[in-house]
Order: structure tokens, then C-alpha cells, then sequence
């Protein structure tokens, strides 16, 4: 093995990364406009939901319960209440879609809370959308809780009180994202560096070009893994930064972090410029890649805990997130960039990835065609 | 010694045999033609002594290497200018050159001077630094030349080095590897289906079809290997039923067949047997169309070789139409 056949692949790899803007550009523009794009449309409070109320009541025990409702519209503005005459109504109206849940307030409302045979207030809630329907009933539930809290301070409190201590500062969904579109960065320019350009070049005959010379398969793969490598790495931190500026990381600049941020990047490049090209080692047909494109994105992705934690998933999906290098390089990545660990919070991934790579470069080298 | 031994070299694809049995040698410094029409295994054949593709069998020494068993010794005295186009275009000329000639391990202060000496001497120096995708295809078939020369190479294997290009590039390129080969002493085996490309350049030809070698010589003796030095054809109206075996009775006519509508003859002496011809037609009142006289060339050569003419295998298509190897 020679290491200056290598070098000439890479930087073969490297003159035509730099002289097409196209790759460098989409490998940046994908994942940014979907941490823009995603970071902000799923980030957000739920405010301004419409809410039907009917009061049967109308008492001063019922004035309690709307003064409650009046003041979560002008504070938290969860959601906003509209009058409805009677029940029936506002439900039709709830089906219809107008307003999203309905607060009946029944006429013996009053009567029970004096003569404290258990009072009742229904709530009819539109449940097919689970964020907003689990944000609205947390509200009402607090609000509840509030009527329920007695009027004096009882002497001996018997109640468990939970104290939730939170060890970081509060983290906007945008900033939970940010990990998952930096690999996002690198799976671009994988599957376009390594994954598109590959099988054109060998469709275009470029490799018969190189295949005459003395080259090793070794060197042809380590050569083509390293300069997609680094093209990754590239992505990679220039979306970092970007993305971290976007996002609000505070601190972005800290050299320790960003030392250790370069090693989780490189490392995670590696390992995803393998893993595809492992996939692509023996394919032909330059549609291959494209129609996979998808397929790979969605796979490697969502299942990754990028979006939502994988402690939520079925057991065939922990699987997959198991198996996938995504999973540990947003594992690392989330560490260093939202909690600032030092190394002990990423060597671990790290090991992972290059075993990945390890494990992905030699079943390359061995499944690939040296001859035509 | 022998730069290149073929012994019954074979490639089959499937039920498909593209090289059959092929033997040949090619001694050190000789420039070796491979003639066939589209489909006769040319490329084939040049794949497996550049140890792109394996044999199915058979065997062959290339610079004293076996190409199956010491594939890297054969790839270090090689270069080859495939048929396909694989200059990389997104890269300047000088930058593929330099990438070749790493690959291949040129020494460093050395690259930058044999790249520049061999744009030059293809006529591309004023356009080293330009994209090869901005080339048009002459260029870019000249730059493949060169880059297949940056290491210095024994034997150089060019597969159709003129396919595609102008009368004027395609003598540029014939003076280029005559020059080269003048000054290098390079052993050069090249493919072509072009006759005059052969004739001219080449010091021996073989003459392949389906696979198959069919004639190997110099192209003075395969020339003479065919009845009659001239070619005599002619296209008559109002030929009696006998017309062919009359001119048969020609005087220096050695072979007469009919070719379409001509009459396609073999002569040791071109006048001569044209003014007889005129003489007998005007007796026989047959109505002379055209008549024309030309030395035996190679065409003629293949013709008497495969019965077909090559002009006509390589546009009847047959089973060398599907080029989507190529692509591969
Ligand atoms: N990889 C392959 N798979 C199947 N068949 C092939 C393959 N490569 C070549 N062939 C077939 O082998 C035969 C010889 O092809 P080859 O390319 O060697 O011809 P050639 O003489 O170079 O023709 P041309 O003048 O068109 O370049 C053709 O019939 C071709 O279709
Ligand atoms: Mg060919």
C-alpha cells in the first residue's frame, strides 16, 4: 500500500468538491432550512387555541372558574374562550372543527361545590391532534388544581411536594434539533460525495481511467472514504457554527468544544461516507442512488433520536437506531453542543463510530471490483 | 524480447465468445494493429493484457508479466489510452495529468515537466489549464494520449485513437505516435477499423472478426497474400447471362465475384484489363456505367479474409451494435 496513491485520490476528490459549488451548497442548504423550517414549526407553545364555553350556572362559584379561564387568555394564551348557549351547540361546533374543546360548566355546578358532593366541570376536547390536546388539558388541569387548593394553609401538610430540579438552562426545540442537522450535513454530502458522484463517475468510465494505473483496491477505498471524509467534516462544521449561531448555543466559540466537536465530526463523516459507500460498492446503475436518496434519509434519520428520543420508539425501531450511526453521532453531538460535556460525554460514541468505520471500510474493500 | 505473448487468449460472456483462442506476439518496439469491425473483440482483447478484465482462457505475458497472475508488475510498464473517454472533466488537463502521474508514482520534481512536455507535444500547452469539460472531443482524445504517456510506459495500448475525430486530428495523432514511436522505440498495440490507419501506421496487422484471428502480417505481404495488385470495378447494363465467366477470360484478371451491382475484379495489370474490358463490352454491346481502378488495399485484404467487406460489417451492425459495455 502506498500512501501517495491515496493522497492523489483525495485530492483528486478535493479539486472537484471545490470547483462544483453545487455539492458544498446543498450539503449546506438541506439541513439548515429543515432546522430552520422544522426547529420553529415544532418548537412552538401551543397559543390562540379557540375554546367553547357554556355556562349553565352563572353563579359566583362559576364566576371563579371563567376569572381562572380569563386569566390564562391574557397570560399564557393557551387558548381563547367563545360563549356558546348550550352544549349541544358548542359540540356541533367541536365536530365542525370552530373550536378545538369545549368547558361546560352545568347548572348544579354551584349547588355541589356548597354542599361538597362532588362538583364537576366537563371538558370535551378534539383529540386528534396530540400536542395541542395534551397541551390544553395540561392547562385546565392547572386550573383545576388551583380551584381544588384549599382556601387556608392547612398546619401539618400531608402532600408530597415533587421538586424538579433542572440541571440546564431551558432548551427550545430548535437547539434539540440543531445535533440532528449537522449529521443531516453530513449524510448530504455522503450520499451525494460519495454515494451520487461515484456511480456517475463509474457510469461516465472515469474509473477505467484509474483502474489501469498500478492502484490497490485498498488505496481506491481508503483514498475515496477519506476525501468523502473530509468533505463531511467540512459540512459539518460549517454547519455547526451556522446552525449554532442560528440556534443560540451559547458559547459556540469555546475552543475545548469545538476541538472535541472536530473529533465527533470527523469521526461521524467517516463513519456515514463508509456506510454509504459500503452500499453503493457494487451498484452500476446511477439511478440507484438517487431513488434510495429517500429510503436511506428516512431510515437513518427520524429512527436517530434527532427529533424525538428513542426511549418513545417500539422495539423494532431501538433496533435500527441501534445499528445506525446517525443515532451516535446526534447522541455525541447533543452533549457537547447542548450540555458541553467534556470528552467523557462523547468517547463512547466515538468508539462506536470508528468501530462503524472500521467494520464498513473492510467490507468495502472486500466487496469491491477492481475490474471492470 | 517479446513485449506482449498472447497464447489462445479467450473471454466469453455467457453463450457469447468474444475472443476466441487468439495467439499472437509482439516483439519489443514493434507497432502491432489489431483491424476489426465493431464487435470483433478488440476492446475485449485489449481489457484482458491491461488486466481490466480476466480471461476465460488461455494465457498472456505482457512485459515479461503474466497479466492474471502478476497484475501490478503488468500495470507498472503499461499505458493505455482506452476507448472510452476517462479523462476526468471536471479537472484541468495539467491537474489530470499530475493525478495520473502520481498514481503511477512519478517522482515529484519530475511530474510537472514530463506533463508539460507531453501537452505540449499533443498541441494542448494553451489549454493545460482549461477544464477538460470545456474540450472539444479531439482534444480531449489527444489529452488522453498524453496522459497515458506521463509515466513513461514500455507498451502503450491505444484502443481506436482516431475514432471520432477530424481528417486533420486524425493525422495529427498518426504523426504524434509515429514521432513517439521513432524517438521511444515503444512497443505499440493499437485497434482501428480504419484500414488506412493501419496500413500506414502499423508494422504488422492482425486481422480479427468474431472473435477470431483470422490473417497476421505485414500489411505489404496481406496485400499481396490477395490474388492481383489492382482492383478493377465496374458496373455494366444489358449483361448477357455469361457476362461474369467472359470476364473472367480477361487478360491479368485473377478473381472476378460480384459485389451488389459491381463487378469486382482482381487484376495484375489495372490498364491493361481495362482496355480489354472496354474492348469486350463494345463487342458484346454491354453498356459501360462506371469503371474504376484502384491498388489492393487492406479493405480488400479483409474481404478476402472474412468475405465480408469491412466498410459493411461495421454498418450491418450485427452482434458489435450493442455498445452498452462500454458504460460499464
Ligand atoms: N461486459 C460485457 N458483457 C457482455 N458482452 C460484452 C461485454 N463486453 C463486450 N461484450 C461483447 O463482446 C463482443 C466484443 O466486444 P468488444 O467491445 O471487444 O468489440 P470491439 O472490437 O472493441 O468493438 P468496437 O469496434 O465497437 O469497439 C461484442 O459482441 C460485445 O457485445
Ligand atoms: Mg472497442
Amino acid at each position: 500500500m502506498k500512501l501517495y496513491r491515496i493522497m492523489a485520490i483525495i485530492e483528486r476528490d478535493m479539486r472537484k468538491f471545490f470547483r462544483s459549488p453545487t455539492l458544498m451548497v446543498s450539503s449546506m442548504v438541506f439541513p439548515l432550512m429543515q432546522l430552520v423550517v422544522l426547529g420553529y414549526a415544532f418548537g412552538g407553545k401551543i397559543q390562540g387555541v379557540k375554546v367553547a364555553l357554556v355556562d349553565e350556572d352563572r353563579s359566583s362559584e362559576a364566576r371563579k372558574v371563567r376569572e381562572l379561564f380569563a386569566g390564562i387568555e391574557s397570560g399564557p394564551k393557551t387558548f381563547r374562550t367563545v360563549e356558546y348557549g348550550s352544549v349541544g351547540d358548542a359540540v356541533m361546533d367541536l365536530r365542525a372543527g370552530f373550536v378545538r374543546a369545549v368547558v361546560h360548566i352545568p347548572a348544579d355546578y354551584s349547588m355541589r361545590v356548597y354542599q361538597k358532593n362532588r362538583p364537576r366541570i366537563a371538558f370535551v376536547i378534539d383529540n386528534t391532534d396530540n400536542f395541542m390536546s395534551s397541551a390544553l388539558q395540561e392547562r385546565v388541569a392547572q386550573a383545576v388544581a388551583q380551584l381544588n387548593a384549599p382556601d387556608v394553609e392547612p398546619r401539618l401538610k400531608r402532600q408530597i411536594d415533587l421538586q424538579v430540579v433542572e440541571v440546564y438552562p431551558y432548551i427550545e426545540y430548535v437547539k434539540y434539533l440543531l445535533s440532528g442537522s449537522i449529521t443531516m450535513s453530513i449524510f448530504v454530502v455522503a450520499m451525494i460525495g460519495g454515494g451520487i458522484v461515484f456511480i456517475d463517475d463509474k457510469a461516465r468510465g472515469l474509473h477505467e481511467g484509474y483502474l489501469v494505473t498500478p492502484i490497490h483496491k485498498t488505496e481506491l477505498v481508503l483514498g475515496l472514504s477519506f476525501a468523502g471524509a473530509l468533505k463531511g467534516l467540512m459540512a459539518g462544521t460549517v454547519l455547526a457554527i451556522i446552525g449554532g449561531l442560528i440556534a443560540g448555543i451559547p458559547r459556540i466559540w469555546d475552543p475545548v468544544r469545538l476541538l472535541y466537536l472536530l473529533v465527533v465530526l470527523a469521526v461521524a463523516s467517516l463513519a456515514m461516507l463508509s456506510f454509504m459507500f459500503l452500499v453503493m460498492v457494487r451498484v452500476d446503475d446511477p439511478l440507484v442512488p438517487r431513488a434510495i436518496f429517500g429510503v436511506l434519509n428516512t431510515l437513518l434519520f427520524f429512527p436517530s433520536g434527532a427529533i424525538y428520543p428513542v426511549e418513545g420508539f417500539p422495539w423494532w425501531l431501538r433496533w435500527i437506531s441501534a445499528i445506525d450511526p446517525f443515532t451516535y453521532a446526534v447522541h455525541a453531538l447533543k452533549n457537547l453542543l447542548l450540555k458541553n460535556t467534556g470528552f467523557e460525554g462523547i468517547y463512547l460514541d466515538v468508539l462506536v463510530l470508528l468501530g462503524f468505520s472500521l467494520i464498513q471500510i473492510s467490507a468495502c474493500i472486500a466487496l469491491f471490483k477492481r475490474q471492470l | 524480447m517479446n513485449a506482449i505473448e498472447v497464447e489462445s487468449l479467450t473471454k466469453r460472456f455467457g453463450k457469447l465468445t468474444a475472443v476466441d483462442a487468439v495467439s499472437f506476439t509482439v516483439p519489443d518496439g514493434e507497432v502491432f494493429g489489431l483491424l476489426g469491425p465493431n464487435g470483433a473483440g478488440k476492446t475485449t482483447l485489449i481489457r484482458m493484457l491491461t488486466t481490466l478484465t480476466p480471461p476465460s482462457g488461455g494465457a498472456a505475458r505482457v512485459a515479461g508479466h503474466d497479466v492474471v497472475r502478476e497484475p501490478d508488475a503488468v500495470r507498472h510498464s503499461l499505458g493505455v489510452i482506452p476507448q472510452a473517454l476517462t479523462s476526468d472533466p471536471e479537472l484541468t488537463a495539467m491537474e489530470n495529468m499530475l493525478i495520473h502521474a502520481k498514481l503511477f508514482g512519478v517522482p515529484g520534481g519530475e511530474r510537472e515537466r514530463l506533463s508539460r512536455e507531453l501537452l505540449e507535444s499533443v498541441g494542448l500547452e494553451n489549454f493545460s489549464d482549461a477544464l477538460v469539460r470545456t474540450y472539444s472531443g479531439g482534444m480531449r482524445r489527444r489529452l488522453e494520449i498524453a496522459r497515458g504517456l506521463v509515466h513513461s510506459p514500455r507498451i502503450l495500448f491505444l484502443d481506436e485513437p482516431t475514432t471520432g475525430l477530424d481528417p486533420v486530428s486524425r493525422a495529427n495523432v498518426w504523426e504524434m505516435i509515429r514521432k513517439l514511436q521513432a524517438r521511444t522505440r515503444l512497443t505499440i498495440l493499437l485497434t482501428t477499423h480504419y484500414m488506412d490507419e493501419a496500413d500506414k501506421l502499423c508494422e504488422r496487422i492482425a486481422i480479427v472478426d468474431h472473435g477470431k484471428l483470422v490473417a497476421l502480417d505485414t500489411p505489404a505481404r496481406l496485400k499481396d497474400s490477395v490474388p492481383g495488385t489492382n482492383i478493377v470495378e465496374a458496373e455494366f447494363e444489358d449483361a448477357p447471362a455469361n457476362w461474369m465467366e467472359e470476364l473472367r477470360g480477361l487478360p491479368q484478371v485473377a478473381e472476378v465475384t460480384q459485389r451488389d451491382i459491381l463487378a469486382h475484379m482482381a487484376s495484375h495489370d489495372g490498364p491493361q484489363t481495362v482496355a480489354a474490358l472496354m474492348e469486350l463490352a463494345r463487342q458484346r454491346g454491354v453498356k459501360v456505367k462506371t469503371v474504376t481502378v484502384q491498388n489492393t488495399t487492406l479493405d480488400d485484404v479483409f474481404l478476402h479474409y472474412t468475405g465480408r467487406q469491412l466498410r459493411d460489417a461495421t454498418r450491418s451492425g450485427g452482434p458489435g451494435f450493442d455498445i452498452s459495455h462500454l458504460y460499464k
